[in-house]
């Protein structure tokens, strides 16, 4: 029993090692980056400690009885029981230890809910399985992204020794996307939280941030950064199949760099995204070629390389009649999504994704697999449908 | 409540006077037709031994899954649909039929009475158990296989998933008619079936347990079949309680959901109390230090336990207002939940204490239990739970609470009952062997995982960042450790039952409810046919 007990101390006393060592070992909570999750930091080392503290003193007793008043030794067992005082004692001092952790505590939350008086404001809208960001207010208004993990489907799914290797090289698998959430230092943001589809959270937990994000209602959370860098969560509620494949990463800029990220995205906010090599003359090669890298980033995941799906709820689009059938029918589903009874579907919208891009995936489909149309969907067409629709 | 009448459903005669002369039924009847506390006792608790085989071996595939960073073993939509069923399985199919089979073989034996109340409605409450465990693992097997929408079965998630969700559905309606008949049954028997001076403050405390447990799961499973109903018909009837477009709200369903959930927890752990209360003051050889104040104390946690739900929901957006009354109403649990383990530590003091198994388990339940109810402090600071809230320390913490509570507590239970219940010993060295075993590879599986959700470690993925690789390494060889100390427990108790030592009628000298002072070991096939006399 004592090996036991020294092991279990052992590793509870990790919890006691002071909070530099923690990090680097990843055993506590990852270094705050916000005064508020400075205060949070400290409320659970607080906490942890009360803990650990009542726990020692407890099982100290029992454990003492353990020893000594065991029949064993030839302990005889006294037959008291109740004891009026004692029974106070033990009811009031926690009420009394539980009032005293309140206070902080509360504190804490009022503050963290306190989205008033942003400098900046940002919407982040998840979708199965990518963020959206929208910046509302502030420096930067109307910059507009969708952002999608950036580790190769290959290193996941590591298939052969290269991409295992490549996974094990990569510093930031599975927590790495193609556009960060760029922010200035030192500024209030307001982050507005909702979803396209199924309730996802938002979480950064360097910037003590976690906010759900439920369909059709917008929630809100904040942060200020104190140092500038890059830091990184996850999407923090279950959300199907990629739940854990849509990671965050917020990127901590100085406000001389913040204003000149703002103008580079800024020149291509005016540059319509969706007008994109529109004029272009495309042969459907071209298109296909384009379409299979499209395909790669936004549709593989539910309906597979092979086209097969995961049905029912991912359809198999190889021998799809929507997919080799009308063309407007197959636009009108990759531009709108698919709702089904009134309720959106996995198949989400991604009329984001400029003309070019969505003309050449689903001439990619249609020309792909079992599907055999030998004919090409335009960009132009796309523009047009686009139109047509609003 | 004569016995007479629930054997001649069987067309069998009976010997009245004499209640050691056994006329029990034979062969497969003896168990599909069954009206007896024992029999239907025994069944529940070898079914829900199968069922955590069952929900195991899932553990194992997600565990094995999670041996390293990548995808190696299972595709995420079945991983999803293993940490959903996992859930499903262990909570309504494992740990409550547990002690619910507890409740079957000790209840009237406690409390002087020849059988439950209800004999025939004790029969279909259990038998409705297998159709629904078929159910849950058919939904494996289905188009689109199971849902992997987490044992929570949040919308709009449950309002995508395959017709495998329509299956769980009816599994978790019929396992909720299996626990209210059962419940209707403890409760009545306990009202009214004590033996003439066995007063409801005389009553064991493993009575009391189930008495309160019953009645919570009186008022908190309907409310479960009405959120589970309600998903039903979103998904195929055009109602839209959870769709924000029909003018619905996702949270509603969290709301409804943890208005049962919580109350759940306790459903699970009240009975688990009880056990230990018997367990501990057995081996002290001193009586429970305050019988009253745990009665109170039991009775306050299953009332406050219905005044905390949305604490599961901190981080979906509720009115700062509300989140501090969820925050102080679920702190107050601490003040009841640690009355109860200061209680048990200070039955223990100056007792006169011997180790055998059940005693074992019984600390070790305490020193875990008491853990997991630690951290679930930490969890209730609503800030600190922000920073917490969906990783890996909140699997933690409830693994503690289930795993090194409730289950330890069963297998506290029934190392202690073994030798009434079969008239013969367990191994003790095995025994000891079992506990020491579990203990250490349960510490192993899970104790590592609140380094890995302080660090940020999400629950339900798949696959992890490379900084989690050790400790999920480490979680993993643990866990296989433990599931293989479960196949020791089957041995040991298989062994006892076949060819164990001949048990005393009083085997442990500190034990003293009316099981262990009024019938032999093996106890009779009906326990009391005349009311015991009580001083």
């Amino acid at each position: 029993m004592r090996n036991t007990l020294a092991k279990i101390f052992a590793a509870l006393s990790m919890l006691l090692i002071p909070v530099a060592v923690f990090a680097e070992y990843k055993l506590n909570l990852q270094t705050p980056n916000t005064a508020l999750g400075q205060t949070i930091f400290d409320l659970h080392t607080l906490v942890n400690w009360l803990c650990v503290v009542i726990f020692v003193a407890v099982f100290g007793f029992m454990f003492y009885a353990v020893f000594a008043h065991r029949k064993s030794v030839g302990h005889k067992a006294a037959q008291f029981h109740e004891h009026f005082w004692i029974e106070v004692a033990w009811t009031i001092i926690p009420c009394v230890i539980l009032v005293a952790l309140a206070v902080p505590a509360t504190r804490a939350l009022i503050e963290l809910r306190d989205t008033s008086e942003p400098d900046m404001t940002i919407k982040a809208t998840g979708y199965q399985w990518k963020w959206g960001y929208d910046y509302l207010k502030g420096e930067g208004e109307g910059i507009s992204f969708i952002s999608s993990i950036a580790t190769p489907r290959a290193q996941i799914e590591g298939a052969t020794p290269e991409d295992r290797a490549a996974r094990k090289a990569n510093p930031h698998y599975l927590l790495e996307t193609d556009n960060h959430v760029v922010v200035p230092v030192g500024k209030k943001v307001r982050v507005l939280v909702t979803a396209a589809d199924v309730i996802h959270a938002w979480w950064v937990p360097a910037l003590a941030v976690k906010q759900d994000a439920v369909p059709g209602f917008i929630r809100d959370t904040w942060f200020k950064a104190e140092q500038p860098g890059i830091f990184r969560g996850q999407c923090a509620e279950l959300c199907g199949k990629d739940h854990g494949f849509m990671p965050i990463v917020v990127e901590v800029k100085s406000a001389a760099d913040y204003t000149k990220w703002v103008e580079s995205q800024q020149v291509n906010i005016k540059k319509p995204v969706v007008a994109d090599a529109a004029d272009k003359q495309w042969t459907l090669d071209e298109l296909k070629a384009r379409g299979e890298k499209v395909y790669a980033t936004n549709c593989v995941a539910c309906h597979m390389p092979t086209g097969a799906g995961n049905p029912p709820a991912f359809p198999a689009l190889s021998g799809s009649k929507v997919v080799s059938g009308a063309k407007d029918a197959a636009l009108a589903v990759v531009l709108n999504g698919i709702v089904k009874d009134g309720k959106p579907t996995a198949m989400a919208s991604f009329r984001h994704l400029p003309d070019a891009d969505l003309a050449s995936v689903l001439t990619y489909a249609r020309n792909n697999w079992a599907n055999k149309t030998g004919d090409m969907i335009a960009p132009a067409e796309v523009k047009a449908a686009r139109a047509a629709a609003k | 409540m004569s016995t007479a009448s629930h054997d001649t459903t069987l067309g069998q005669a009976h010997g009245h006077d004499d209640h050691a002369h056994e006329h029990k039924p034979y062969g497969m009847m003896r168990w599909i037709g069954s009206t007896n506390h024992k029999d239907i006792g025994t069944m529940y608790l070898w079914f829900s031994f199968s069922m955590f085989l069952v929900g195991g071996v899932m553990a194992l595939i997600i565990r094995a899954e999670l041996f390293q960073p990548g995808l190696q073993i299972v595709r995420p939509e079945f991983f999803n649909s293993m940490i959903t069923y996992h859930g499903l399985i262990m909570v309504f199919g494992a740990i409550m039929p547990a002690f619910v089979g507890f409740a079957n073989w000790l209840i009237p034996m406690q409390i002087g009475a020849p059988d439950m109340a209800f004999p025939r409605m004790n029969n279909l409450s259990f038998w409705l158990l297998p159709p629904a465990a078929l159910l849950l693992i058919a939904a494996q097997f289905v188009p689109g296989g199971g849902a992997g929408v987490g044992w929570t079965m949040y919308a709009p998630l449950t309002t995508q998933a395959g017709p495998a969700m329509d299956l769980t559905i009816f599994a978790v309606h019929i396992l909720g008619m299996s626990s209210i008949m059962g419940s209707i049954n403890i409760i009545t028997t306990l009202l009214n079936m004590r033996a003439p001076g066995m007063g409801l403050m005389k009553m064991p405390l493993f009575c009391w347990t189930w008495l309160i447990t019953a009645y919570l799961l009186v008022a908190s499973m309907p409310v479960l079949a009405g959120a589970v109903t309600m998903t039903l018909t979103d998904r195929h009837f055009g109602t839209n309680f959870f769709n924000a477009a029909g003018g619905g709200d996702p949270v509603l369903y969290q709301h409804i959901f943890w208005f049962f959930g919580h109350p759940e927890v306790y459903i699970i752990a009240i009975p688990a109390f009880g056990v230990v209360s018997q367990v501990i003051p057995a081996f002290s050889r001193k009586p429970l230090f305050g019988y009253a104040s745990m009665v109170y104390a039991t009775a306050s946690i299953a009332i406050l336990s219905f005044l905390v739900w949305a604490h599961h929901m901190y981080t979906v957006g509720m009115p700062v207002e509300a989140q501090l009354y969820f925050m102080y109403a679920t702190t107050l649990i601490a003040i009841p939940t640690g009355v109860k383990v200061f209680n048990w530590v200070a039955t223990m003091w100056k007792g006169s204490l011997t180790f055998e198994t059940p005693m074992l388990f019984a600390i070790g339940f305490l020193f875990l239990f008491t853990l997991g109810g630690f951290t679930g402090l930490v969890l209730s600071i609503v800030p600190v739970d922000v920073q917490l809230h969906d990783t890996y320390y909140v699997v933690a913490h409830f693994h503690y609470v289930m795993v090194a509570g409730a289950l330890f507590s069963a297998f506290a239970g029934i190392y202690f009952w073994l030798p009434k219940w079969t008239g013969r010993m367990y191994n003790e060295t095995l025994g000891k062997w079992h506990f020491w075993l579990s203990l250490i590879f349960f510490n192993v599986t899970f104790f590592v995982q609140h380094f890995l959700g302080l660090a940020g470690m999400p629950r339900r993925v798949p696959d992890y960042a490379l900084q989690f690789a050790e400790f999920n390494a480490i979680s993993s060889i643990g866990a296989f450790g433990f599931g293989l100390a479960q196949l020791l427990f089957l041995y040991i108790v298989v062994k006892c039952i076949t060819g164990g030592e001949k048990a005393e009628e009083r085997q442990w000298e500190g034990a003293d409810s009316l099981e262990w002072t009024h019938l032999p070991s093996p106890a009779p096939y009906h326990s009391f046919t005349t009311p015991p006399v009580l001083k």
